[in-house]
């Protein structure tokens, strides 16, 4: 079935996958987003308890959706995975620290003999919070700015700066799409409390903090938004493969893929109506609104960067050195076999829905945490 | 063309990987063994609805989960600086390379971070069966994921089912099931996940000795000793078995590995297997510090034949055979490789620059024959080998990776043992009667994680200076960046994971002091 699509197709089709666990992956950064609200929604040890047991059952799809997502990216566009993990080396080695000292933190925060104290382990868990947020969201704002790189004729990346990638926080457009990301965690782990913990105290205080940020979220988020449409952008001559620069290049997508723009809009009503619906009508279920929202949202991103005709890692160095979802693919034998382990993918999501619903059927209380077993 | 990197780059690159490598390493082995072994307890507790083995279940769990936070913490490292470390690696065989690591994200650690959830906080949330299931996808899911990883790892070590592209100056996959069910992948697979088993059991019975030896939790630490003998001994027998498959596989593929962890120089018909060996601290060649003569051995005669191709007078060839060449047994001199080598790296240069100057028709002239068989088979088989000048680096420390494998082979042996003589005194009833074998037991702990890191050392120093065998030298994969930059990195992340690996060490050993929650 997949051997009789071209190469083009199936490119668009790794495309289209790598978009979804991107998607999946913000999403679920609300782990991220819940462990920076610690101190300002947990006062109390049994609050921030709470707090950490309801992060701590969910972390590792957050860091399993990451892994996932590099290895989806090595196999089917593996000269991204050269050319961005090798040349931006400070920024994703930033990014990995941030998630090698959460994968500890809530096992150990409160064990004995922990040696560093719990304290330091809540640090932790704010820090990946803070980092593992802010520079993803920067790094993919290079996605839509460009990177600083040039590759030789055997694909061997030269990076021209020595900063290896933290030169993208220069350019504000990129901090805004990492600030954007980071008050998004903050407003889905916020909506998250609200869902599942049956806990007064913690609700309104997760209620103001969803206020709170949504404001910042929206400015940068509109801000990174309005901006990329009035910008110029990457665009690719399909029978050529040289890329040259198009002004409006952005909006041109968003009007030229009618389908990705309703997706992008029903993404951000869908936000929008989770926040609204959780502050002024009381509902309890505005996490799955909101969430739902962010996947439409990154997912239709992500596809106005690499679809129709468009460079989706530039580099603004030597224009024609960008990656485009044709030049940085695996083969046509490699993207088919794959494809068939993508089949997997549905199966997969099923029964991880349905046993996150069976261990969510009940709210979280504290009572509860003082008859588990196993507790952070 | 490909250029190679500065000496110190590419020891810092190696130095990283090796660093968080044998971390990682550290906690996977247990994590394979254990998530099994809890999970046979927890089938006795659901078969037999006894609360003393969920208690039992429990406890093991707990020390799991301390073990598993840090190697996940490690882990993700590991997968993301085959791209940050080794970026030309990464697009030269990224076509084949990134497949495994993709699969095993879909397949195995969703399957694992979703169950483990269940495992550990679903006690009172699903059924027990559930709950039983949950805990063995779990182990399942930890395996699996070795398989993927491994399955990557041996198709360095072989490379198949792939052929070289000049347009993108990469392999590409041709046979998804060559690279999948390659012998190489699956004995790997088979024989470091049952290591892992083995490490797990005697983890398992060292904690229960210590328990017998202080005299407490008599009960948990007799049923966890049974479970974990018996578990132990079948892994063991079977890590043996697929250890000696392993071996000959090496022989076939890579014989200047299989020389290297024999430490045999001059090949042989009926060669001697050298079961216990001293090198003597002189260099015995000037050119390479990594040739050194044996002070003192003990051999079995004609062993070491039979043990790489099933014949007590086949020809073992050594590593001067296959530096210098062994015209009568067939093995070409390096330095004729090296040659070929050469010529397949200067004709994709002439390709390369052929296309540039959009010369089309010499373009496709060169092309035709670059990708022809017999250009194949006599020059491109032998690209990697271009890039020496001198035949004597393609040895590796031959000490170190004689040393490591000795000791892996003698520890797996000794393990045996202890499962025996562990199945034989609990059965008895005299385990906790004696004391030097309860010490024995508890020292054994170490002993395990020993032997595990000495066989990734054989592994993947034996097969230096080839990150992919005889195709991409280490030197050629490395990333082009500054040395100093991996320096900082590697102290980062030295300190950073000696910080975390006491933290674990820490909590752990408190752990087993407070025992299981009665």
């Amino acid at each position: 079935m997949f051997e009789n699509l071209s190469h083009l197709a199936l490119q668009h089709y790794w495309w289209v996958l790598v978009s979804i666990l991107a998607a999946l992956f913000v999403f679920l950064t609300f782990v991220q987003g819940g462990q920076t609200l610690l101190y300002s929604v947990g006062k109390t040890e049994g609050e921030k308890t709470i707090i950490l047991n309801t992060l701590g059952r969910k972390w590792e799809f957050t860091f399993t959706t990451l892994v996932t997502f590099g290895g989806a990216f090595f196999a089917s566009f593996p000269l991204f995975y050269s050319t961005s993990f090798g040349g931006a080396y400070w920024v994703w080695l930033a990014i990995l620290a941030a998630f090698v000292i959460q994968a500890v933190a809530y096992e150990y925060r409160k064990k004995p003999a922990n040696f560093l104290g719990a304290k330091t382990f809540e640090i932790f868990l704010v820090l990946n919070g803070l980092l593992g947020t802010i520079l993803i969201g920067t790094a993919v704002g290079t996605f839509f700015n460009g990177a600083m790189f040039s590759l030789n004729d055997m694909n061997q990346v030269d990076w021209q700066t020595p900063y290896r990638g933290l030169e993208a926080v220069l350019t504000f457009h990129n901090v805004a799409l990492g600030l954007a990301v980071f008050f998004l965690a903050r407003v889905l782990g916020a909506l998250y409390f609200i869902f599942t913990v049956e806990h007064e105290t913690i609700v309104a205080r997760s209620k103001k903090q969803l206020l709170y940020n949504t404001i910042p979220f929206l400015v940068f988020f509109l801000y990174f938004l309005i901006w990329l449409l009035l910008k110029e952008g990457f665009a690719v001559n399909p029978e050529s493969g040289e890329v040259f620069m198009e002004k409006y290049k952005y909006l041109h997508n968003v009007l030229q893929m009618p389908l990705n723009s309703v997706i992008l809009l029903v993404g951000i009503a869908g936000v929008l109506w989770g926040i609204i619906s959780t502050l002024f009508m009381n509902s309890g279920k505005g996490f799955w609104f909101a969430g739902t929202g962010t996947v439409f949202t990154v997912f239709a991103l992500f596809l106005l960067a690499g679809f129709n005709n468009t460079a989706f890692y530039p580099s603004v160095y030597d224009l024609q050195s960008s990656l485009t979802i044709q030049n940085a693919s695996s083969s046509k034998f490699t993207l088919t076999a794959m494809s068939y382990v993508s089949l997997m993918i549905p199966f997969v999501l099923a029964y991880i829905v349905y046993f996150w619903r069976v261990m969510n059927r009940k709210k979280i209380t504290e009572e509860e945490m003082q008859e588990e077993s196993h507790v952070y | 063309m490909i250029e190679i990197a500065d000496v110190s780059l590419v020891d810092w690159s190696r130095a990283q990987f090796a660093l968080t490598a044998m971390y990682h390493w550290i906690f996977v082995p247990l994590t394979l063994g254990i998530t099994i072994i809890i999970a046979f307890m927890e089938t006795l507790y659901v078969k037999t609805g006894k609360e003393e083995w969920k208690k039992i279940t429990k406890f093991w769990m707990t020390l799991f989960g301390i073990n598993f936070a840090i190697g996940v913490a490690t882990g993700i490292i590991l997968e993301f600086e085959f791209g940050t470390n080794w970026s030309n690696y990464s697009w030269f065989v990224g076509d084949i390379f990134g497949a495994p690591l993709a699969i095993e994200g879909i397949l195995a650690f969703f399957m694992e971070s979703t169950f483990i959830a269940i495992m550990f906080f679903g006690w009172n949330k699903v059924s027990k069966k559930t709950h039983l299931l949950a805990t063995w996808l779990t182990a399942i899911g930890a395996n699996l994921s070795a398989l993927w990883i491994l399955v990557a790892n041996g198709w360095m070590q072989k490379p198949v089912g792939m052929t070289f592209n000049p347009e993108t100056a990469r392999n590409e996959m041709n046979n998804f099931w060559e690279v999948l069910f390659s012998q190489t992948a699956v004995d790997k697979w088979l024989h470091a996940t049952s290591s892992g088993f083995v490490l797990a059991a005697v983890f398992v019975i060292g904690i229960s000795a210590w328990y017998l030896l202080k005299k407490r939790e008599v009960l948990l630490a007799k049923k966890s000793i049974l479970v974990a003998a018996v578990f132990g001994l079948i892994s063991s027998v079977y890590l043996i078995m697929t250890g000696d498959n392993s071996t000959r596989t090496i022989a076939n593929d890579q014989p200047m590995k299989f020389a290297a962890l024999e430490g045999l120089y001059n090949g042989s018909e009926g060669a001697g297997l050298v079961a216990v060996g001293l090198f003597s601290t002189s260099e015995t060649d000037p050119n390479n510090e990594n040739l050194k003569d044996f002070s003192m051995k003990l051999e079995i005669p004609n062993f070491l034949s039979y043990m790489a191709f099933l014949d007590w007078n086949a020809f073992v060839p050594g590593i001067h055979d296959l530096i210098d060449g062994n015209e009568k047994y067939g093995y070409m001199p390096a330095s004729e490789k090296i040659e070929r080598g050469r010529v397949a790296i200067q004709k994709l240069g002439e390709f390369k620059e052929a296309k540039k100057a959009g010369n089309t028709q010499l373009a496709n002239t060169l092309k035709t024959e670059l990708t022809s068989e017999s250009f194949q088979n006599n020059y491109f088989k032998y690209f990697g080998y271009g890039y020496f000048e001198n035949p004597q680096d393609l040895v590796p420390n031959v000490p170190l990776t004689f040393y490591s494998f000795h000791t892996m082979v003698g520890l797996g042996f000794f393990f045996v043992l202890l499962f025996v003589l562990s199945i034989i005194y609990i059965v008895k009833g005299t385990f906790d009667k004696k004391r030097w074998f309860m010490r024995l037991a508890v020292i054994s702990i170490p002993l395990a994680y020993v032997a595990s890191q000495s066989g990734w050392i054989v592994a993947e120093l034996g097969r230096q200076p080839w990150v992919v065998q005889d195709l991409m030298p280490t030197m050629a994969a490395v990333t082009r960046i500054s040395a100093g930059s991996v320096q900082t990195t590697f102290w980062l992340f030295a300190v950073l994971f000696t910080v975390l690996l006491i933290a674990e060490l820490k909590i752990m050993f408190r752990q087993i002091k407070i025992g299981p929650k009665h």
